[in-house]
């Protein structure tokens, strides 16, 4: 353990903590865009900025490791100062159309803005400008806002170990794109949307489907395969219009192609709406009660007429415990046999 | 004649090669075998190649050595081979107006060398020519006969600072990484040699690649260190090429590799070759780059010699720092300390370049007035102009003005009036470069070369560009120069290496001493040096027109007009202010301001 | 997943994903995690990043071989001989916990007997893996104790599927990589609630919780709390009865939410099997292959749909939340059950989710401590006898249920299909990252369907030379039991000789080709290897 002062509030954190780290562990507010708790640190926003002393220029917080006895000044004139060109600068080079972002409300340089109240701006200059150019169905990318933090080339590579993207050229014109801009090769688990501070990585399908009002989050587990990540619906209107994941679940916020982009099977027009029942060899919309009542008869009849064990269940890895707990008990209970299984093998 | 034993040495940098250097060495190598006096003196004169010697401006530089007498030709090409061949070697009578010059002289006398005291004397390919001047003697006591605490001392007691920029001691450097703990330690030395105009490192490397080498086996020696890397350049072929050869040839004779030099000391040395990127000579993204990765910097602490290449204790030092090693270790930390100044010890390597006489690589100690470097040794300013600046320290240094011209060159001075000794590159300005393009060159130049990963790098030397740009268009805004003060103090603060950190350095330094320049063009439109095309008039001086029609023939936009015998005139609106119909001129009529 | 409860008590992931990420050495074998269960790859990645050395074994080169310290190329349907060959090496070089061998095993030394012929060359012989790797694998996996044997489907859908997973558990077992943190053998299943649809007993020999029905008192239990006579033999599995119907044994059969036609083995046999049922219910979100052979079909409330409990892979019961409204008149599917029972004049006794599962929890001890309100933030893992309890990370940290952890002998025997002069080609199948299953679901999602919406075969560049077969060029692949036509992807990825199918596509459903042969034991088919051969549909002069 080391102990160091945060702007004089004694602080004792392990070995290893970047100061960043530190200061957030103990309620010290500081400003940041690259860093990101899931990444190793990158230190290219220059946001954390602060003052060590001993130190002979402000440093950032993210990469630097405490150390015992340090002493550390998270905001100071000088400091603030360097924060506001630095948003200032991003700023002069970022479309600035909050307005139309799919990213608005949820944009972190959007709030950066606003806390340092940057209305008016000292740079002006070219900004970057660029043709959309991609071909892929999930993810909608707008280099034009992009800040350059690093976070999805660094989440590809480090925890999905992709490395579909990478940083290419150099100063002003570098941009994140793939290596030698060959094809995308993508799982397309969005880990990069998930971490994008901003509006350059959203969904394709989020698009004006709805941002923050008259947005619900409806926490669940995921449909798809046996690790159960946590997601959290964003319905708008009785539609899905958004999955996330919440940091604090037990996949750490991590999602894969089809938990975070296969959703739209839910309000897929194919859907079936109605009881059918078929009738010459064609179906036939019919009440729940004609339904209902022609199954029970049915089986009424069969099991009085070969005894219950010439009928069988099948149920759905797809269904809730309840729901197969209640078929089972259905099946054994009132229909009176073991015939029950499932696709636990398939 | 008599019977001394006669020598020729070629010049064979890359600035003798490419003034010819390898056609002298061939034309000189078959007139004295062919021409009939192989029987007389062809069994005692050899031609060899040698490093360079400095004054490039002069390539291709021949010695002619008879005995102890040598005589020194500039600008040797091959068909002043034979009279050179017949009259000075057969006939022991020196081509006296061949031979050079007191400039020469003066540039070389005036000068103390020490890391490149070797280079222009030996064969660079040759193991043997740097064993006969005692190379390799201090690396071999060092490994044998002394622990890495007692280099380490040594070193310290040299005062022996960084050469690549920053000057910190490298002793200190050594000490820490050879207390840390690890399986393994690397040595690299930085060749990454990226600023505009030098050429330091490359001419050391060239001229005499074993120091080099014997540095790196003293410093793994101290830090323990089994495996090095020398960074270099891509487009430096003739270092690589005579480093790799030497690298060889110290392997065969066991000075690297498993046990050198009978002992149980391992270390070897791999090239490894960068692509060109400026940013790759700042030490976390060299790491980067020799990792495999994109060269971006990384933010430091933790320092490389804590983790370094695979995160491994890794210390860099630069090819001038090392090469110091082996002489410091050969005749004493005392006489190297007796170079310079109470805090820069030793001399130091500049790459002179610009509106200066005599262009090249000079050694000096340190302290030396630069008044001394620009007039003494390097002959002054060409054409007998004006001393306006000199540039120290490529991209990342700063301006000094002719005020300042006693101010002596080490680290701290350099440093208190605003500029920085870098790695050694220096660029004469005179009266009529203009300040606020200067800097905007070096602009131009960090904002292509930086990386990209942090902002006020990324975006704000782009920024920084586009008001330069603008005020030497003539569109300059009153608050400009605050602007321009306040950035470049927030970008120097906040960004995350050295290239960021140093870039608005010739701004900061132009507006200081030149501040009435930027004035001038923001305030009167004007460009005081005639530099900034977009601010400058052309017309014709009536009294001294004569009518020839020149300027309307060189004019490629139409602006001039006039018949033949009689008073032209220039448009302003058609002018393209490419400055043709002054250049055509002959009899100074075109007037521009 | 019987296998494994047979021989340490319960047939579960014995460990938890979040232990991955402390384990030194990672196994997997017979899974090709990062894409049929990616966020579980996440985890691995981080082990890997913070130095754990991963073993791969599969036929294919699966992606998680880029962060494998060992990959190891067998021939399909080899398991056994790779498993007991590192066995082998293990033993040969004193790797093996002797303590945890004396203390919580029996049968050791016969056992160690029946590895006699599994020497390093002789598995190299039949698996095709070089000798070399075998010692490796044994003493990466055999020098650790903190390491973990993952697999899947790999390993189960063979017909010595059973004895695959006693080769698993007996290297465990031989190591002591079992009841601690961050070892163990974790079967990963392969859908949402597989774990949940086997605790509640959707089987046909147990009652919830893995309680025998063939045991009277416990039969007796369940009647009590039913309060009903209960049949007191075991049922028909799922393939046993598509066979019964077949010979006309199966008259009725309600199918709630699954996809037979697609998903079984031997397609044309399960569309006999369904046709030949008099009368057929399906329940469904969507009009599925198996429902357009339904009586009556009844519309169903998907996931995001209703209010309920899933359990993963790792015995995490977690809350699923309704999100939106049915369309048209669906319903959820306990609402359905339970109205038909009504019908059927027995009472439930539960008219919530919440009931439901409190019922459950009142017959199963290991769910006894588990309430909605409980897990409203993050799931628990069963065992969690009471509402003290915080859940089980890892199972048997106090010993085995059973007592002492035997060793099984396990003898090689090839897959029950052997390639021929006229079927050369093994075909295995499984999943891609992109679909899921039968695909009623991801295939109607649209940027899932442009971007990898066309089936295809994975072969071999050199196979496909041979074959005159171009990549994306249509071929034909016919097996003993059905014939198909998919584009070929020629990819390096798969050894020559072998062939993958995704399952997910109906127009080029992999499973008219597989074999319907079971696992004597689980009555599991092997997917995994089928006798085809292929050739370009475009004659070539």
């Amino acid at each position: 353990m080391a102990t160091l002062k945060i702007n004089s509030i004694d602080v004792v954190v392990p070995e290893g903590t970047t100061v960043l780290e530190a200061a957030r562990k103990s309620g010290i507010y500081i400003p940041a865009l690259c860093q990101h708790p899931k990444l190793t640190p990158f230190g290219g926003c220059r946001l954390c900025l602060v003052e060590i002393k001993g130190m002979p220029r402000p440093v950032t917080s993210c990469t630097t490791p405490v150390s015992e006895g340090m002493e550390v000044v998270t905001t100071s004139p000088t400091i603030e100062r360097l924060r506001k060109t630095v948003l200032e600068l991003i700023l002069s080079d970022h479309p600035n159309d909050c307005m139309v972002c799919e990213q608005a409300g949820a944009c972190t340089l959007q709030e950066l803005a606003y806390e340092y109240g940057i209305r008016e701006n000292r740079f002006e200059g070219e900004r970057r400008q660029y043709a959309k150019k991609d071909g892929n169905p999930f993810i909608e990318r707008d280099l034009e806002k992009c800040i350059m933090c690093g976070r999805c080339v660094k989440i590809c590579d480090e925890v999905q170990g992709v490395e579909a993207i990478e940083f290419g050229y150099r100063g002003f014109d570098a941009k994140i794109c793939t290596s030698f801009e060959e094809d995308l090769s993508c799982e397309f688990c969005g880990q990069c949307v998930a971490v994008c501070p901003t509006g350059a990585l959203t969904g394709k399908l989020w698009s004006k489907k709805g941002r923050q009002m008259g947005v619900r989050e409806v926490d669940s587990t995921c449909p798809y395969c046996g690790t159960g990540c946590s997601l959290t619906y964003h319905v708008k209107d009785n539609e899905i219009v958004r999955v996330t994941s919440k940091d604090d679940t037990i996949n750490e916020g991590l999602l894969c192609v089809k938990g975070r982009f296969a959703y739209k099977y839910v309000n897929s027009p194919d859907r079936l709406r109605k009881p059918l029942i078929k009738k010459d060899g064609v179906f036939v919309e019919a009440s729940w009660d004609d339904a209902l009542d022609l199954i029970a008869d049915r089986i009424k009849g069969i099991k009085a007429e070969h005894g219950p064990d010439v009928i069988a269940g099948l149920s759905s890895a797809r269904c809730t415990n309840e729901e197969n707990y209640a078929f089972q008990k259905f099946m054994r209970a009132a229909v009176g046999t073991n015939n029950v299984d499932h696709c636990a093998r398939l | 004649m008599d019977k001394h034993n006669i020598t020729v040495k070629v010049c064979m940098g890359t600035g003798g090669i490419a003034a010819g250097g390898a056609e002298v060495l061939d034309a000189f190598v078959k007139e004295v075998s062919s021409s009939g006096i192989a029987a007389e003196v062809g069994k005692r004169c050899s031609s060899e190649k040698v490093g360079c010697r400095g004054l490039c401006a002069k390539d291709v530089l021949v010695d002619v050595i008879i005995g102890d007498q040598k005589v020194t030709y500039e600008h040797v090409k091959t068909d002043m081979v034979p009279r050179i061949v017949q009259e000075h070697i057969v006939g022991n009578a020196p081509v006296t107006e061949w031979a050079a010059g007191e400039d020469y002289h003066n540039f070389h006398n005036r000068q103390q060398k020490v890391v490149l005291s070797d280079c222009g004397n030996i064969d660079p390919e040759d193991i043997n020519a740097y064993i006969a001047v005692k190379g390799y003697v201090a690396a071999r006591k060092v490994v044998t006969s002394m622990s890495p605490s007692e280099v380490v001392g040594i070193i310290k007691a040299s005062g022996l600072r960084g050469r690549g920029g920053a000057g910190f001691p490298t002793a200190t450097k050594w000490e820490i990484a050879g207390k840390q703990e690890a399986a393994r330690k690397y040595l690299i030395c930085n060749a990454d040699e990226g600023d505009p105009g030098a050429f330091m490192d490359r001419s050391v490397i060239e001229g005499n690649p074993h120091a080099v080498i014997e540095g790196m086996i003293i410093g793994a020696y101290a830090i323990g260190s089994d495996k090095g890397y020398v960074y270099i350049r891509a487009e430096y072929p003739l270092a690589v090429e005579r480093l790799k050869k030497a690298l060889e040839d110290a392997r065969s004779q066991n000075l690297l590799g498993k046990g050198i030099m009978g002992t149980s000391f391992d270390f070897d040395i791999l090239i490894k070759l960068g692509a060109g990127a400026f940013v790759c000579g700042e030490e976390t993204a060299l790491i980067a780059s020799i990792e495999g990765q994109r060269g971006m910097p990384r933010a430091k602490p933790p320092f490389p010699v804590y983790q370094g290449l695979w995160g491994k204790p890794t210390v860099i030092n630069n090819v001038e720092t090392l090469a110091n090693v082996p002489y410091i270790m050969r005749n004493g930390p005392e006489w190297f300390a007796s170079f310079g100044t109470e805090k820069s010890k030793g001399t130091k390597v500049f790459a002179i370049t610009g509106k200066i006489k005599n262009s090249g690589l000079i050694e000096v100690p340190m302290g030396i007035p630069l008044r001394e470097i620009i007039y003494d040794i390097g002959g002054g300013i060409e054409g007998g102009r004006q001393f306006k600046a000199v540039q120290t320290g490529g991209p990342s240094g700063g301006c000094i003005p002719a005020d300042l011209l006693d101010t002596p060159v080490d680290f701290e001075s350099l440093a208190k009036v605003g500029s920085i000794v870098g790695s050694g590159g220096m660029v004469v300005l005179d009266e009529t470069d203009c300040m606020v393009n200067i800097a905007k060159f070096f602009l131009e130049f960090t904002r292509s070369e930086s990386c990209g990963k942090c902002v006020p790098c990324r975006i704000g030397t782009k920024r920084l560009l586009e008001i330069l740009e603008r005020i030497t268009r003539g569109e300059g805004k009153p608050g400009d120069i605050p602007l321009l003060e306040e950035m470049s103090v927030d970008i120097k603060l906040a960004s995350l290496c050295g290239l960021g950190q140093t870039a608005p350095n010739p701004v900061l330094s132009t507006i200081k001493y030149f501040r009435h320049e930027y004035e001038a063009h923001i305030n009167e439109k004007r460009c005081p040096a005639g530099v900034c095309r977009d601010l400058l008039t052309y017309s014709v001086l009536p009294e001294a027109c004569k009518g020839c029609g020149a300027c309307l023939r060189a004019c490629p936009a139409g602006a001039v007009t006039g018949e033949k015998k009689k008073l032209h005139s220039i448009d302003a609106s058609l002018c393209v202010k490419c400055g043709a119909c002054f250049d055509a001129c002959k009899f100074k009529a075109v007037k521009k301001e | 997943m019987a296998g494994l409860a047979a021989i340490f008590g319960s047939g579960a992931m014995t460990n938890s994903i979040r232990e991955i990420e402390d384990m030194e050495v990672i196994f997997i074998i017979g899974s090709n995690t990062k894409e049929t269960h990616p966020v579980i790859a996440n985890r691995m990645i981080k082990a890997f990043r913070k130095g754990a050395k991963i073993i791969v074994a599969d036929p294919r080169k699966v992606p998680m071989v880029k962060f494998s310290e060992l990959f190891i190329n067998m021939r399909p349907g080899t398991d056994i001989p790779l498993l007991n060959g590192i066995a082998h090496v293990i033993v040969k070089e004193g790797l093996q916990n002797e303590q945890f061998i004396a203390e919580k095993t029996e049968g050791y030394e016969s056992w160690k007997k029946s590895l006699g012929e599994f020497t390093p060359e002789n598995v190299e012989t039949i698996t095709g893996v070089p000798k070399e790797k075998i010692v490796q694998a044994a003493r990466l996996y055999g020098g650790s104790r903190r390491a973990g044997i993952f697999y899947t489907m790999g390993i189960t859908q063979h017909a010595c599927g059973t004895d695959n997973v006693r080769a698993i558990a007996n290297l465990a077992t031989l190591t002591g990589n079992i009841g601690r943190e961050s070892t163990g053998v974790n079967p990963l299943r392969g859908q949402n609630n597989v774990q949940g649809a086997s605790d509640a007993a959707c089987l046909p020999n147990v009652y919830p919780g893995y309680q025998k029905v063939d045991l009277p008192e416990v039969r007796e239990k369940f009647e009590k709390a039913w309060g009903v006579p209960l049949s007191p033999s075991a049922g028909l599995t799922a393939t046993e009865m598509m066979n019964a119907a077949v010979e006309g044994k199966i008259k009725a059969l309600y199918i709630m939410g699954e996809n037979p036609v697609l998903t079984d083995p031997n397609m044309h046999h399960t569309i006999k099997a369904l046709e030949n049922i008099d009368f057929l219910v399906v329940q469904d979100i969507f009009m599925t292959e198996t429902a357009k052979l339904a009586d009556i079909v009844l519309p169903a409330a998907c996931a995001a749909e209703k209010d309920g409990t899933f359990s993963n892979t790792e015995r995490r019961v977690q809350r699923v939340r309704k999100a939106v409204e049915s369309p048209g008149e669906a319903k959820g599917d306990l609402a359905i059950i339970l109205a038909l029972s009504a019908r059927l004049g027995y009472d439930m006794k539960f008219t919530s989710p919440a009931g439901a599962f409190e019922e459950f929890g009142s017959v199963w001890p290991a769910l006894a401590g588990i309430d909605y309100h409980r897990i409203a933030h993050r799931g628990l893992q069963w065992p969690c006898p009471t509402k003290e309890h915080p859940g089980t990370e890892y199972l048997y940290k106090d010993g085995f249920p059973k007592g002492k952890v035997p060793f099984t002998a396990v003898s090689y025997t090839p897959p029950a299909e052997i390639t021929s002069d006229e079927y050369p080609f093994v075909l295995t199948t499984g999943r891609n990252l992109f679909q899921y299953h039968s695909g009623t679901m991801t295939r109607r999602v649209v940027p899932i369907e442009e971007h990898a919406g066309t089936p295809y075969i994975e072969i071999n560049p050199a196979d496909a030379e041979r074959l005159r077969i171009e990549d994306h060029e249509v071929v034909s692949v016919r097996s003993r039991r059905g014939e198909l036509e998919v584009r070929a992807r020629i990819t390096s990825k798969i050894p020559s000789g072998l062939v993958f199918m995704p399952m997910h596509y109906h127009e080029a459903a992999a499973n008219l080709l597989t074999i319907d042969a079971l696992d004597p034991v689980v009555k599991i088919p092997e997917y995994k290897v089928a006798a085809v051969a292929i050739k370009p549909v475009l004659a070539k002069v």
